[in-house]
């Protein structure tokens, strides 16, 4: 008979998150997945479901809170401890820095924890990379954004063409060997100081 | 060349010393670039130590004890080689559970003893009335928080967990709870009693420096194998503490530490909540006098790793089930506090450092000028309000003696 797959309960108040793992752990084959986002009642959660092991992401204040139940509670039936055990610092690690912890019910064999555990940090690491991404991307929309304005500033003190204030923004930048954006910026600022609105 | 040092602190007013010494340059000073890392919990912190994300952190004092004793998920050995202030936590009590403690007659706010006698009454009332039992909230088992609460409930005639359920919260989400019924009352580092007593949620029955005055709170925690590998940097790390420690006790600083303190990176309050725990005009009933005891940064030996104070950690840990007693294990516990460490580096500055490594902890009823390896230095009060003495020589007695 073939063995079904541990259960696991993922407690992240990130639902985006959550959910890019849950379907990891769906794709994988794990029918038993469920999610938490709300700490409230947690005790009786975990009671009901009986989760064999419990994902966490490390940014949530309540671990310990979560330990001590596992540890003490009445509603908690079954013994649960941390995942990674004391020999396995190497996959300790790599969990911490992916900002994942995990627990699971004890006696239950590494083998099969440690696939779900591998899930957790990949889907972690690519969710944090998407994070940056978006944050980079919003970075070079505002930068865009302070040229376009610096170009307009030009464009009308000076009667130039578009592709004219672009090249003399270019030229101060080279001149003064900083960034076009960073030129950019103190245009728009000294017009802003100026009270300069003009480039509506 | 700057060596570079990351530290987990939690958004608590004890976190100061650390925040201080980044900020006003004494860590530079001694060429540290302290990078100091705000954690939403201890496990993180722990965890972060382990596998050595953090070298140094501020810490729960009985953490180091905990891990040493194999009471934590992983093996890693942890020094306390300072202590980072005395006091700085209180107890905080909803409206309701006030009215009904005050139902007995006034009590004096600030005097654990008292406090202790009005709860009494309603534990013994809602035990004949066969009520759910009361729930306090503490941030962790391995705290200040969890074993000078329960001490307090004890000597005051309330078993914990029988007449009063304790359960664990993080700091930030007690106020909330409180208001929200969730708990009756919580035992928790500054500035989270005050910041619950403005939300309206409840009130400070009593503080930690009126249970155990000049009583330990958090400490320096630090990888024991990085300890050895590193010692000189150690070393400057220890002398930046020092001298920010020292800044902080300050009165004059008092404004600047709380501005500082308030910053969103680091606690993120006002600083109008955070300047009560500092200059001790913590908020108790109208007209109870200023503690100025509350939170010492610095004076008393406030940042001398007593191996003393571990010890009475360890036997809290063995009072309530933690870990067994024995001998290995109390000597464990009192060889995390490396008081040595402290001693070597910091009287070679001309420090004033205790010649002793433990006291007798309850001793002093008030305070003296002790010996010290050059100087005076001040120490005590540092009774129980219950007039109980801890000698650490006496382990074993104290130990058997708390199980009745």
């Amino acid at each position: 008979m073939a063995e079904t797959l541990p259960s696991v309960l993922i407690i992240d108040e990130n639902p985006t998150r959550a959910s890019i793992i849950e379907a990891g752990l769906s794709a994988a084959g794990h029918t038993q997945v469920m999610v938490i986002s709300e700490m409230s009642g947690i005790a009786a959660k975990i009671a009901l479901h009986e989760p064999d092991v419990i994902v966490i992401n490390l940014e949530n204040p309540n671990r310990d809170m979560l330990e001590n139940m596992f540890q003490l509670s009445r509603a908690v039936k079954r013994p649960i401890a941390m995942f990674v055990d004391r020999s396995d610092k190497e996959a300790m690690q790599s969990a911490i820095d992916a900002g994942v912890s995990a627990y699971v019910v004890d006696g239950l064999r590494q083998e099969r924890v440690k696939s779900i555990l591998d899930m957790a940090i990949s889907r972690f690491n690519a969710f944090s990379r998407l994070e940056r991404e978006l944050e980079e991307a919003r970075g070079a929309l505002e930068q865009r954004k302070v040229v376009e304005q610096a170009k307009g500033l030009i464009m009308k003190s000076r009667g130039v063409d578009e592709d004219t204030a672009y090249k003399l923004l270019r030229k101060a930048a080279m001149n003064g060997n900083r960034k076009i954006v960073d030129v950019a910026e103190s245009l728009v600022m000294s017009a802003g100081l100026l009270g300069n609105e003009g480039t509506e | 060349m700057m060596i570079e040092l990351s530290a987990g602190f939690l958004p608590l007013t004890d976190s100061a010393i650390l925040i201080a010494a980044r900020e006003h340059g004494f860590a530079e000073a001694e060429g540290i670039a302290l990078n100091l890392v705000r954690e939403t919990s201890w496990a993180n912190v722990r965890d972060k130590l382990a596998v050595g994300q953090f070298e140094i952190s501020h810490a729960l004092a009985p953490m180091p004890i905990a891990s040493n004793l194999g009471l934590t998920p992983f093996d890693c050995r942890l020094i306390a080689p300072m202590a980072l202030g005395l006091g700085g936590n209180a107890i905080t009590v909803s409206s309701a559970l006030l009215e009904r403690m005050r139902q007995g007659g006034a009590f004096e706010m600030m005097d654990a003893k008292a406090a202790g006698h009005a709860l009494a009454r309603v534990v013994r009332a809602g035990r004949a009335e066969a009520r759910k039992p009361l729930q306090f909230g503490v941030v962790h088992p391995f705290s200040g928080h969890n074993f000078e609460l329960r001490y307090w409930l004890a000597a005051s005639g309330i078993a914990p967990d029988e007449d009063i359920e304790i359960v664990i919260l993080p700091p930030p989400l007690m106020a909330d709870a409180l208001a929200s019924g969730q708990i009756d009352g919580y035992c928790v580092g500054e500035p989270w009693n005050t910041v619950g007593v403005i939300q309206g949620a409840g009130r400070i029955i009593t503080t930690k420096s009126s249970i155990w005055a000049s009583s330990p709170e958090k400490v320096l925690a630090v990888r024991e194998d990085w300890a050895e590998q590193n010692a000189p940097t150690l070393h400057a790390l220890l002398r930046a503490l020092y001298r920010a420690a020292e800044w902080c006790g300050q009165p004059s600083n008092h404004i600047e530490l709380a501005n500082l303190l308030s910053s969103p990176k680091y606690l993120g309050q006002p600083a109008g909540v955070i300047l009560p725990a500092l200059d001790g005009s913590i908020l108790g009933e109208a007209g109870s006098a200023a503690s100025p005891d509350f939170f010492q940064p610095h004076g008393r030996a406030a940042t001398f790793p007593w191996q003393s104070h571990a010890l009475w950690f360890y036997s809290q840990m063995v009072r309530w089930g933690y870990v067994t007693h024995s001998a290995a294990h109390a000597e464990t516990a009192r060889r995390s506090y490396r008081p040595d460490i402290y001693r070597t580096v910091l009287s070679e500055i001309g420090v004033p450092v205790p010649s002793a490594n433990s006291k007798v902890e309850g001793a002093l009823q008030r305070t003296i000028a002790v010996g010290a390896s050059s100087q005076f230095l001040y120490l005590g009060p540092d009774g129980f309000f219950d007039g109980t003495i801890f000698d650490p020589d006496r382990l074993d007695a104290y130990i058997d003696n708390q199980k009745v």
